[in-house]
């Protein structure tokens, strides 16, 4: 696949929301990768006598209960939260873009059988599914990422599998066998390929929806522990704050975790004709 | 133009029409200078490659044109009434009953959900004036208009359960529905079988002669619509370069493009070397066109053509061609 | 039959295809499917260099026998034997790499849908030559893709474009340029004008009769459009709901023709000079699924049908010179004594 540098900008260029998405998205990259280095304060430094100080020229965000400056944590939190968006919708991806090829193209059994795996998925209500196994895997960030994965991955064997059974009946594959492609190389070379612009909208859809997982685990005390910083503890310690007029320990880091989901949902048209040749001209 | 100098039989006429199409590239000259007209009983055959913007014209008389395409230019009177000035009010009613079309294509373009006969009654209770027992009445006797047999048993039948060359007869009997003055075909026998095909050209032209309809049937095949048209518009790039009596066209064309389709076209009595393709492809209908759209691919051009305005002119009684330098006659051809 | 001729480069041997209609019902395991018969009972042969046309409505199983031919298909029973070697019993994802699968090719219908979108004209050109041909990428490759685009008359600057960008014309000549890559002996050509303007089927008529006098291929070629199939064939096979019921010459099929059916083909086609002939079939096909193997398929269809026809089906028998009809009216149909 290639993606030409003109059509990049060109995607871009077209629409003001697209564009917006984008510069969005290429902030939340810079401060992941950033964060730490233009955090003004450290932290996890705790000082009693800030505690609960307003939003001030020091602690723009203001600071906890413990003193710690809200705007540093909301900045290095970027880092542990995207990556784990970013880590559970590809593995998400990867194995249920392969389930759904094999179960679209194949059909018969390995349809039944993949066909009735994610039916089951599918019979828990997801959040709670995500809670029992983090219950049983244990707290930790892996495990927030495997338990996101396993709950997205339905979604993308589906539609993966739905537009299989669409373009695997076009002419271009019939085409390919003769052209002497086996099995693996129609899947590989024409069905995912072709079936990827599709899947950009749901991946772009589902990392704003990851990030709202991971957070909400986190949130009612799976996942991610205190002190470390991350959306999700940080909107539910500070939601305790909010009923005593303290607003801004649970508001910046909310702001921040609807700013992500925005982006992301916003981003999916632009990244679909991103890897569309067809919206080239 | 003052419609009042339409001849009453004419219940179409189309002057000096124009359409634009707005694109990312560019405005794209969709169609130019179209003018025709179709009288009560005839059938018209508008002929012309994929592209020429013929069905461009006929989303133009039905004003079912998308957003991106302007009428620029020109009239399309319908009963002497301009439809292009008319209210949207009475341009519905007007629209709705006195123009109908039929789709390529009709398995598409039915309900695949709903049964005949309701899809029928729908467009019968749409168009007013029936109750429900005369709408069922009426639905069969639609049905038996267009020779579907058992119209009792097929008047419940799904689109699904019915052949392509049926699903055609169902479509041109809910286009007869609203009792419509101007039937437009567009492409009504393409992907159908060419035995069913004859059976849907017959029944469109026995309709049209019984129910004194004006038809207009677009199609790329020359032989079809020789076949079953009193008249033929040859259309090209969003001209119509030659019109003539279907006779006419076939034994004596004059605008070189009228004349290559005939040699490209496969007849029963052609060999392959006897079959010469068309050089060239339509020209980009973007940006500044010479007065003849035909002159890059026309062996016969020359600095001259490039005169304007063209106009197309009766060459012959009923015979119009644009063409600065139509081909001679041929001489020793019945005239 | 012994001979010590050589084997015709396609023979075909009571060829059967039957799609099971429904899955069985879990609830009664003794129900014997329904099945349809798509290509029931075919047998024709091909010589080497020769073009053969296949004409049928759509239904009739013509697409069914070109899968089946190309080996996307697996029959249910029968022979399909390519230059003397059974092939037909090869499983058809096995094929993809059989040292046979580049010498039996196939134009599609459909120009845009049978090249893939996220290729460009080069890319769709070389697949076949990198699996089967075993090219590398290499100015190798290039040169050879380069000296196959002129051969089909494609400007070999359009090679980079991609589908989309170019005209149907265009993609049909991509798309043959793709199937003679590797020399196959055998071309099949499903409708390979039906998508195109009359002016540009002239130059790809022009382009396939040209190709086969340089590379000496032969064609079988699928329309249901017989006016378009006579110019480039010297043979016609009809079929009709998955049996052949007329097989001969061109001149004999058109000047000729003994079966009910392939008379109403011929009606059919829109002719300027001669205003249109009275329809001589009528009403609807019968059901191809499960159809009774006593009655004749064009039976009800068929204006000169007898008691005869609901008894025995007609089999092929001989009207002439390499000309074969089943019908048992044929001798009576003769259109030299009708006229």
């Amino acid at each position: 696949m290639t993606l030409s540098l003109r059509h990049t900008r060109y995607v871009i260029g077209e629409n003001a929301i697209t564009f917006g998405a984008f510069l969005l998205f290429l902030g939340f990259v810079l401060l992941a990768i950033f964060g730490d280095a233009i955090a003004p304060y450290d932290p996890l430094a705790s000082n009693a006598s800030l505690a609960l100080n307003p939003p001030s020229a020091q602690h723009w965000f203001g600071t906890d209960a413990l003193g710690r400056d809200i705007l540093s944590r909301v900045l290095v939190a970027t880092r542990l939260d995207l990556g784990i968006a970013i880590a559970a919708v590809a593995a998400s991806f990867v194995a249920g873009s392969a389930l759904g090829v094999l179960a679209g193209y194949w059909g018969g059994w390995v349809d039944a059988i993949a066909g009735r795996v994610i039916d089951t998925i599918m019979a828990f209500p997801l959040f709670v599914l995500a809670m029992g196994i983090m219950a049983a895997l244990g707290n930790s960030v892996e495990n927030i990422i495997y338990a996101t994965a396993i709950i997205n991955l339905p979604l993308y064997a589906r539609v993966i599998r739905s537009e299989v059974l669409v373009i695997k009946t076009a002419g271009y594959i019939e085409a390919a066998k003769l052209s002497g492609n086996t099995d693996v190389q129609i899947m590989l070379r024409y069905l995912f390929p072709n079936a990827l612009p599709v899947m950009m909208v749901h991946i772009s859809l589902n990392m704003g929806w990851a990030i709202l997982n991971a957070a909400g685990l986190s949130f009612i005390g799976l996942g991610v522990q205190p002190p470390t910083p991350e959306w999700g503890i940080m909107v539910a310690e500070g939601a305790t704050y909010i009923i005593s007029g303290e607003w801004w320990l649970a508001m910046f880091p909310g702001l921040m975790l609807m700013i992500a989901v925005l982006c992301f949902n916003l981003l999916g048209d632009g990244l679909r004709d991103l890897v569309d040749p067809r919206k080239r001209t | 133009m003052t419609v009042a100098s339409i001849p009453k039989t004419q219940l179409l006429n189309i002057e000096n029409l124009a359409v634009e199409f707005r694109t990312r590239s560019g405005i794209v000259k969709a169609l130019d200078q179209v003018s025709f007209s179709v009288a009560a009983g005839e059938t018209v055959g508008l002929v012309g490659e994929s592209g020429s913007g013929k069905s461009v014209l006929s989303l133009a008389i039905l004003g079912i044109l998308d957003a991106a395409a302007q009428i620029t230019a020109g009239t399309i009177a319908f009963e002497g009434d301009n439809l292009l000035t008319m209210p949207r009010s009475q341009l519905r009613a007007k629209r709705g009953t006195g123009i109908a079309m039929i789709f390529q294509n009709p398995r598409v373009a039915l309900n695949p959900i709903r049964r005949i006969g309701q899809q029928l009654r729908d467009v019968l209770i749409a168009h007013g004036g029936l109750t429900k027992a005369q709408c069922q009445t009426r639905a069969l006797e639609l049905l038996t208009q267009v020779r579907i047999p058992d119209p009792h048993q097929r008047i419940n039948a799904y689109p699904y359960e019915l052949s392509g060359g049926m699903c055609q007869r169902v479509m041109i009997a809910l286009a007869l529905a609203g009792r419509p003055k101007v039937l437009i075909a567009d492409e009504p026998t393409t992907g159908l079988d060419v035995t069913t095909q004859a059976a849907v050209m017959e029944l469109i032209r026995d309709l049209g002669r019984e129910g004194q309809m004006g038809t207009i049937l677009i199609t790329h095949d020359l032989d079809l619509a020789a076949q079953y048209c009193d008249r033929i518009l040859v259309m090209h790039a969003g001209h119509i370069v030659e019109t003539a009596p279907t006779r006419l066209i076939l034994t004596q064309p004059r605008h070189p493009y009228t004349a290559k389709l005939l040699a490209a076209t496969p007849d029963p009595h052609k060999r392959l070397d006897e079959l010469t393709p068309i050089a060239g492809h339509l020209p980009d209908l973007r940006g500044t066109l010479p007065p003849c759209r035909f002159q890059s691919r026309c062996d016969r051009a020359i600095p001259d053509c490039d005169r304007a305005p063209l106009k197309r002119q009766a060459i012959a009684p009923d015979h119009t061609v644009a063409c600065w330098h139509p081909l001679p006659l041929s001489s020793g051809v019945e005239s | 039959m012994i001979s010590l001729d050589p084997p015709p480069l396609l023979s075909v041997d009571h060829l059967r295809k039957y799609f099971p209609t429904a899955r069985r019902s879990f609830l009664n395991r003794d129900a014997a499917p329904r099945l349809l018969h798509a290509v029931d009972d075919v047998s024709f042969t091909l010589e080497a260099g020769e073009s053969v046309g296949l004409v049928g409505e759509s239904g009739c199983g013509k697409s069914t026998l070109v899968r089946l031919l190309t080996r996307l298909l697996d029959p249910t029973s029968g022979e399909i034997r390519f230059e003397g070697r059974e092939i037909g019993a090869i499983a058809a994802p096995k094929f993809a790499r059989h040292p046979l699968r580049s010498q039996l090719q196939l134009v599609f219908q459909d120009p845009h849908d049978s090249l893939n979108p996220r290729h460009t004209a080069f890319d769709s050109i070389a697949a076949p030559l990198k699996q089967l041909g075993g090219f590398q990428a290499s100015p190798l490759l290039t040169a050879r893709i380069e000296e196959l685009a002129e051969l089909v008359g494609l400007p070999a600057a359009l090679l980079s474009r991609f589908p989309h960008q170019l005209s149907g014309g265009q993609k049909a000549r991509v798309g043959i340029a793709r199937a003679i890559a590797l020399h196959p002996k055998l071309l099949i050509l499903d409708e390979p004008t039906s998508a195109l303007d009359v002016s540009v089927q002239a130059v790809i008529l022009h382009l396939l009769q040209d190709l086969q006098a340089r590379l000496g291929m032969s064609y079988l070629f699928v329309s249901h459009d017989l006016n378009v199939v006579r110019l480039l064939c010297d043979r016609i096979i009809v079929m009709y709901l998955g049996q052949i019921i007329e097989m001969g010459p061109t001149d004999a099929i058109f000047d000729n023709p003994r079966h009910p059916y392939t008379q109403a083909l011929i009606a059919a086609i829109p002719d300027p000079g001669t205003p249109p002939q009275p329809l001589q079939l009528q009403g609807e096909p019968r059901s191809p699924i499960d159809p009774d193997p006593q009655v004749c398929r064009l039976y009800g269809r068929c204006p000169h049908g007898v008691e005869a026809c609901t008894t025995t089906t007609p089999h092929l028998e001989p009207m002439g010179p390499d000309h074969v009809a089943a019908c048992h009216r044929a001798d009576v149909l003769n259109p030299a004594q009708l006229r």
